[in-house]
């Protein structure tokens, strides 16, 4: 790099013109600790001069101290950071490194190989263009090389550089090199989804085709490491895509200004587009592109701006903004890989909340599809996940988002999960796809809506949502106060459990899956009915607190009233009305609820029941006192 | 994201971290020394907001020991954009008569910075403090993250870091805990340099060389700003043409001489340099990862 000096010497303005137009490639190395990870990162700084020499007598001082090279420089010693690490010798977190040559700079992900440390590779490897996988040339492809490999293809970097390393201490033999380049190949043909492999042989200590060409290894023809960093394409493909930006800030700073600011996370955008903003699925044209140093004529992904619209329509953070003849997807249930990064483990049934793009939302983890095991590659089954496992499940969030593919859009397909009591960040995930074929359909703005319904009925709509054990009168209850309430002119529906899975709900059994499916449609059909203006009356054993919520989440806040028909399990099960706790019992009845499957008791019913204590025309009473002290509907005689 | 230059991309997920954690955060501060980061930072937020004016105020900790000159930069840079500044001075440190001679600069310090930030962040409640910290000035920065999460008292615990994915960060905070924001994480020092110039940003005049009094101390030339300074006895200040690297307070802040009197001339000087940023910063040189441990104590 000793042009660089001569440049700067010469005219610094001509090589201040040349610097600005560098590009910056963001990569990750990827190996344990005796792969001489360190002394690599260590001898990329040193060889492109930017170590100052200060820096140079601390590491001349180090390295006769803690070094491990004799007298020699420990390279390594240059990107070892905290005080404890550096006693240990080994990096425990990601760090991010830099340097630059005079075509590129670079962002070094330094992530350890410790296998307990998936989620830190995760993390790296979220934020990188490239993987460099480092081999011992003398030890050749290990488990952790398929698990590095593995990490990251899964979170989308479809380059990678295989760095035969140590080429010193096996004389130089380009048969050692071959042989593991072969395996590698071999390797990433099961992994899918890379696209470019570039191995070269390497010996990052003595510096071999680090920087410059080795002459100890005549027979490779290829690129440097450095030579490759510096050449390879980085995947243009983001502005290939439609736009997408998600929007993370009105600016209003005066009644006659509204911009939407945020990143662009996909395509290009100018004045004149078509936009559609989801989830709302508005429409309007994109009016100018505004920043402090004036409009811009065009912007493309990775830029952050401020839009303004020509239409007055109604956005807010979170919402995206998407090209109108190729809006991203929206939905509500994914299936997603989830990487699980906390100590405590992730269960099924569980609500984390869930962060992608500008939105926040709540989402309740669903069934395990397989765990996958990092070594191996292997689908198991599993039901929860522990630190640094990775599996695919099924979501459920309380309300709709817009979302692309992960394999198709990072920026607007991963998210992370949030503990909601200790605020950690407890996961990180990629969508593959809503369930349902819910994505495509967008949603239709209409113009009678639920208010104009209801105020032809003369009272308000509301969902009442009877949970309880079987047998303990819910059914029964739902039924009184349904009659009581049509014979008033109040118009109703009741939408029970058992009739449910009669009609549409057919196509459905009852693993954990099904049983979240199942209330889902329940809860979203009790949704339409409100919107309809109805009272709906639910009778649903719905053991799950995570499933309740998610019902009482589709409709507005004062809709959902939630009844809980208390009933001690033994009267229950005494009058046993279906003769289900005796099947049960006897075994022949798996999950049933109260004998091997737990009951949630609600802690937030709006109203309680118990029918050991009222009869069932006492019970009703109290609930159409409960909705007629809520104003949904009038005084009833 | 090809098209863009590595300034451009760097640019831009500065501004969408400043807008992040202004959109998530109660009550977000900037802190603003006046030096070449925090107003590369300022100026990126301007960029964030604009035509919007800044969501949040500077607050500038005052050691009373700044250079002269960038006081009236910084009271100038205020009123030319309209911003709000908030001035701390840790009153107990000043009134038991704390100065970097009386003391010792670890005591100084940790009075007159530390402490002080302290004092001005609780006394405002503040939710969050923007900081121009770089990952590449200092190796434990390294592996700080863009957030990072202060217990109450202002810990920081280097074992407890919240992972950040793409660019999805987690602002949820607990009672009492509080966020450090670095927005500029990723650049360089050169990086800052180049985009200086390639945005014409101004800078406090004691970043170029000039012919000041300066006297020798420990192999660095201190500039003898006000009658303040205790000279040796005899020792007079002798006037060189002198620039600095970093602003601190002008006793602890080491210059050296030099020619470069534009931007243009100092990234000449800086890719021929030979000694890194944090050399003539007296208060790094205490012991070794001395930086990591005044953070875990509460130093930004």
């Amino acid at each position: 790099m000793a042009h660089k000096f001569d440049l700067v010497a010469g005219d610094i303005v001509e090589y201040l013109k040349s610097h600005e137009r560098k590009s910056l490639l963001r990569f990750l190395t990827c190996g344990s600790v005796d792969d001489g990870k360190s002394t690599l990162i260590g001898r990329l700084l040193f060889e492109s001069k930017l170590i100052f020499e200060d820096q140079l007598a601390a590491l001349e001082a180090d390295s006769k101290k803690v070094g491990t090279q004799g007298d020699r420089l420990d390279l390594a010693l240059l990107v070892d950071g905290l005080a404890s690490e550096r006693e240990q010798g080994i990096t425990i977190d990601v760090a991010y490194r830099f340097f630059a040559t005079d075509r590129r700079k670079f962002i070094v992900a330094d992530t350890p190989g410790h296998e307990q440390y998936t989620r830190n590779m995760a993390t790296g490897a979220s934020t990188a263009d490239l993987a460099i996988i480092l081999v011992d040339a003398r030890k050749g492809i290990l488990t952790q090389t398929r698990r590095h490999s593995f990490i990251a293809t899964s979170l989308g970097i479809r380059n990678i550089v295989l760095a035969v390393n140590k080429m010193d201490l096996v004389g130089y033999d380009q048969r050692v090199f071959a042989d593991i380049d072969i395996a590698y190949r071999e390797l990433a043909e099961t992994l899918g989804g890379i696209h470019h492999i570039v191995s070269i042989p390497i010996s990052a200590l003595e510096g071999d085709n680090v920087v410059t060409h080795s002459t100890a290894m005549d027979w490779y023809s290829g690129p440097t490491l450095m030579q490759h960093l510096e050449e390879v394409e980085i995947d243009a493909a983001h502005e290939a895509l439609p736009l997408r930006m998600p929007v993370q800030w009105v600016n209003r700073p005066s009644a006659d200004f509204r911009g939407f600011s945020g990143r662009i996370a996909g395509g290009t955008v100018s004045p004149g587009d078509r936009v559609k903003v989801l989830p709302s699925a508005r429409e309007s044209t994109v009016a100018r592109i505004v920043t402090m140093d004036g409009d811009l004529g065009e912007a493309v992904a990775g830029q952050s701006v401020t839009l303004t619209l020509t239409d007055e329509i109604d956005i807010a953070r979170g919402d995206m903004i998407c090209a109108a003849g190729d809006p991203a997807q929206i939905g509500s249930q994914f299936e997603a890989t989830i990487l699980w990064m906390a100590e405590d483990r992730l269960y099924p049934g569980r609500t984390y909340l869930i962060k992608t793009g500008a939105q926040t939302a709540q989402a309740t983890i669903g069934a395990a599809k397989y765990k996958i095991d990092v070594n191996t590659l292997a689908h198991e089954a599993g039901k929860d996940l522990d630190l640094n496992e990775i599996g695919r499940f099924t979501l459920s969030l309380d309300r709709t988002i817009a979302f692309d593919p992960y394999e198709d859009n990072r920026q607007t397909g991963g998210f992370i999960l949030i503990d909601r009591m200790t605020n950690a960040t407890v996961g990180a995930g990629m969508i593959h796809f809503a369930l349902r074929r819910s994505a495509n359909v967008h949603w239709q703005a209409t113009d009678i809506d639920k208010s104009a319904r209801g105020a032809l009925k003369g009272h308000r709509p509301a969902v009442l949502w009877f949970t309880g054990l079987s047998g303990s009168g819910k059914s029964t209850i739902a039924n009184i106060v349904e009659r009581r309430l049509a014979a008033a002119g109040v118009h109703t529906m009741l939408l029970d459990g058992d009739n449910v899975r009669h009609g549409l709900n057919k196509d459905l059994g009852f693993t954990d899956a099904d049983r979240v499916e199942n209330i889902r449609r329940v809860a979203e059909v009790a949704g339409l009915m409100t919107e309809a203006g109805l009272v709906t009356l639910v009778s649903f054993i719905s053991p799950f607190e995570a499933e309740r919520q998610m019902a009482r989440a589709r409709v507005p806040e004062g809709e959902f009233v939630l009844v809980h028909v208390d009933t001690p399990l033994d009267v229950a099960e005494s009058r046993d009305v279906k003769g289900l706790y005796r099947k049960a019992r006897a075994g022949q009845i798996a999950n049933f609820t109260g004998i091997d499957s737990p009951y949630e008791a609600p802690q937030n019913a709006e109203l309680t029941v118990n029918t050991a204590e009222l009869s069932a025309e006492d019970a009703a009473d109290r609930v159409i006192a409960e909705i007629v002290r809520r104003s949904i509907v009038p005084p009833i005689g | 994201m090809s098209s863009l230059t590595h300034l451009e991309r760097l640019e831009a997920e500065s501004i969408h971290i400043l807008r992040e954690v202004v959109a998530e955060v109660e009550n977000p501060v900037m802190l603003y020394s006046i030096g070449k980061d925090s107003t590369v930072m300022l100026h990126l937020a301007r960029k964030a907001f604009a035509p919007g004016r800044l969501p949040f105020p500077l607050l500038h900790i005052d050691t009373t020991w700044n250079f002269r000159e960038t006081i009236s930069f910084r009271d100038r840079i205020v009123a030319q954009y309209g911003l709000d500044l908030i001035v701390h001075v840790n009153q107990d440190g000043l009134r038991d008569g704390v100065t970097p001679f009386s003391h010792g600069t670890p005591v100084y310090t940790d009075v007159m910075l530390t402490q002080s930030l302290r004092q001005a962040l609780d006394k405002h409640g503040f939710g969050a403090a923007f900081g121009g910290g770089r990952r590449d000035e200092e190796k434990s920065r390294a592996k700080e993250r863009i957030l990072s999460f202060r217990a109450a008292g202002h810990r920081w615990d280097p074992r407890n870091q919240r992972p950040e994915l793409w660019d999805l960060y987690n602002t949820r905070t607990g009672p009492g805990e509080t966020i450090r924001a670095f927005p500029i994480s990723n650049w360089t020092e050169l990086d800052v340099w180049q985009y200086i110039h390639r945005e014409n940003i101004e800078l406090p005049g004691v970043y170029f060389a000039d012919r000041r009094p300066v006297v020798e101390r420990d192999g660095v030339l201190i500039m003898v700003d006000d009658d303040r300074y205790p000279l040796l006895p005899g020792e007079v200040a002798h006037t060189k043409t002198v620039r600095f690297r970093t602003l601190g307070c002008y006793p602890l802040t080491g210059g050296f001489e030099s020619g470069a009197r534009s931007v243009a001339d100092i990234i000449r000087e800086t890719l021929l340099a030979t000694s890194s940023e944090r050399q003539g910063r007296v208060i790094d040189r205490d012991q070794p990862a001395s930086m990591e441990k005044k953070k875990q104590e509460g130093y930004f």
